[in-house]
């Protein structure tokens, strides 16, 4: 490393960027600064992160009852949560949420970001901000907003459907509730994947597809022969984003509860059955048992879907 | 495939032969009507529930629940400044409390992840200290860990210390930003060359000095990336204040306007207060539409940089 550097500046040759097998005593020094960088992060990374997990970790093997106070039950809280139809159904319940509000959101994030990618109107411009604007509204509004929409007091649904003759569906009916809370989803969070994968096409350097341009494919040929393969990292970041955000489902549901009465159970997703556990039935310890084994699943299948993608994402 | 870790100068640089590269192809191909139609669709889709908000702003009650322009339209009442009074009103003020109390939150979490991420992310990605292989390995972990599932832990350690029902409980845990360690590692270790930082120390700088004067300047776009995204983490937040609030008065605005809306839906015994949800929802999402129009220039780049390698 040295040699190589050292005819370009004089002062790099006593600086070695990788000297670990030099014994320079200042540039030894000078690494532990990293610490005092790294330091103020890793106190809040251990208080925040490593405390709770580890705190979690330790309520969630004993019982706390009145009757009898604390005991010590080891796995006993994880092999209830585990056969607790409750939970199970809850996971169930993100799964297919997983399963349909990932693809959708895929959808529309890639196909306008390509499109967006072979404009250069002012329209398009236009469009790219304005498809991106719900990423700036809190979750909690864009909830409220749609709980509005789907109102059959308030919303608009029943004037548009019925200029065609037809009665609006009710949206917040128990069996069309999924497909509404989908929608909030998408419409919350595609505007989101839409930049960071139009970013990663703008990436791209033209050069390599000009060949392609010149020998007559089309843009759809283009699109999937050397676009999409060309963003597949980024692609595999935004979907690990929507599956994680997708397994701890709560504040859409939870705002929806309130207006869609009884078409929500308290207990719909893993992190409402938590939350409903702690502060309605002060069940901390098995509460803190559901939370952690919503993190291992979350893990688990993030790290599963890494490795199934490790060829596309580069993580080889 | 490190293509999404290109710092945006380069991606600009690259952009020139692009733009000459697509507006021939756009001549070739004609105005591409399909793709403009397909594109207003999708803006409309997008863009409806928040013109329904603005109309819905400026009704009264009555007004919402049947206008005589319709949920899409406005009235021939026009009661915003009437709504915004209302919200002055209603409990003293306390919604005027709760916007402040998101902008305190989301401002100092904000910053405060901010700062410790480009601190931590400098130190990553320009020392080989020891240890750093390994923390960067949990760190990483550590960004799939949901961090929802710390919430009732948090709440049980915060409780322990009597810091719950306090603005702490809030912006501690806010603090905590992985990913915008690993954002700041990668944008570090694209932008800033090993050899200013050298040039600094043989001019007898100090390694903070050289820091805040050599690194910091090039590390702009990415920090106004990290700390849009974390801004808008903790203004979003909404189940840990939720789970460690209580006290009225320490609401942010989502948690408060939540709350007005499960009142309002509670019938007979609850209180109609729909005319102040829509307006105070309206102007509660003002200040961050316009931070994310006018800072688009950083963000636009930023964001593709978490791309993995």
């Amino acid at each position: 490393m040295a040699t190589t550097t050292a005819p370009t500046s004089s002062h790099r040759a006593d600086v070695p960027q990788k000297a670990d097998h030099r014994p320079d005593r200042n540039y030894r020094r000078r690494q532990r600064w990293g610490w005092l960088f790294v330091a103020p992060f890793a106190l809040i990374f251990v208080t925040f992160l490593i405390l709770p997990l580890a705190f979690a970790f330790r309520m969630s093997l004993f019982t706390n009852t009145l009757a009898a106070g604390t005991d010590f039950v080891g796995a006993a809280n994880y092999v209830k949560a585990f056969t607790d139809p409750i939970f199970l159904q809850g996971l169930g319940t993100v799964a297919k949420f997983a399963l349909i509000m990932i693809p959708a959101q895929m959808i529309v994030a890639l196909l306008a970001a390509l499109v967006l990618d072979n404009l250069a109107t002012w329209a398009s411009k236009f469009s790219r901000l304005m498809i991106f604007v719900p990423y700036a509204v809190p979750v909690v509004i864009g909830a409220l907003m749609w709980g509005f929409l789907y109102s059959p007091r308030f919303g608009p649904a029943s004037n548009i459907f019925n200029l065609v003759g037809l009665a609006a569906p009710e949206f917040l009916s128990q069996d069309n509730i999924f497909g509404s809370l989908v929608n909030i989803v998408t419409w919350q969070w595609a505007g989101y994947y839409m930049i960071i994968i139009y970013a990663a096409l703008r990436g791209i350097d033209p050069g390599i597809y000009e060949a392609a341009v010149l020998d007559g494919a089309s843009d759809r040929q283009i699109a999937a022969r050397i676009k999409i393969p060309m963003i597949s990292s980024s692609l595999v970041m935004v979907i690990i984003f929507a599956l994680i955000g997708t397994l701890q489902f709560f504040t859409e549901p939870q705002v929806l509860r309130a207006v869609a009465q009884g078409a929500i159970p308290v207990s719909y997703t893993p992190n409402m059955y938590a939350f409903s556990l702690a502060f309605s039935y002060s069940q901390f310890n098995y509460a803190s048992a559901i939370s952690f084994a919503l993190g291992i699943v979350v893990f688990v299948f993030s790290f599963f879907f890494l490795f199934l993608t490790r060829k596309q994402s580069g993580l080889k | 495939m490190a293509l999404g870790t290109e710092t945006p100068q380069q991606q600009a640089g690259r952009r020139k032969p692009r733009g000459t590269a697509s507006r021939n192809r756009a001549r070739n191909g004609g105005p591409r009507i399909g793709s403009h139609i397909f594109l207003l669709i999708l803006v409309i889709y997008f863009i409806t529930p928040l013109w329904w908000l603005t109309v819905a702003s400026t009704k009264d009650t009555a007004g919402l629940f049947g206008g005589s322009g319709g949920p899409l339209w406005f009235d021939n009442e026009f009661h915003f400044f009437s709504n915004v009074q209302g919200l002055f009103e209603r409990q003293d003020g306390i919604y005027w409390r709760w916007l402040g109390n998101s902008f305190l939150y989301a401002i100092s979490g904000g910053v405060g992840a901010t700062v410790l991420a480009v601190l931590a992310g400098y130190g990553f990605a320009k020392y080989r200290f020891r240890g750093r292989t390994a923390f960067f390995g949990i760190l990483l972990g550590a960004v799939m860990v949901p961090l929802t599932a710390l919430v009732i832990p948090t709440f049980v350690l915060l409780s322990e210390v009597g810091l719950v029902n306090t603005i702490w409980a809030v912006i501690l845990p806010s603090l905590l930003s992985p990913f915008g360690v690993y954002l700041m590692r990668v944008f570090a270790q694209e932008s800033v060359p090993d050899e200013l930082l050298d040039a600094a120390r043989i001019d007898g700088a100090g390694e903070f000095r050289t820091f805040l004067q050599i690194a910091l300047p090039l590390l702009r776009p990415g920090i106004v990336t990290v700390l849009l995204l974390s801004v808008v983490g903790t203004w979003n937040n909404f189940f840990l204040p939720l789970a460690v609030l209580t006290d009225p008065l320490l609401l942010p605005v989502t948690v408060g306007l939540n709350g007005w809306t499960a009142l309002s839906n509670a019938g007979s015994g609850g209180e109609a207060l729909w005319n102040l949800i829509t307006a105070g929802a309206f102007i509660s999402i003002i200040p961050l539409i316009i931070a994310f129009l006018s800072l688009q220039k950083y963000w636009q780049g930023g964001l593709s940089l978490g791309s993995l390698k």
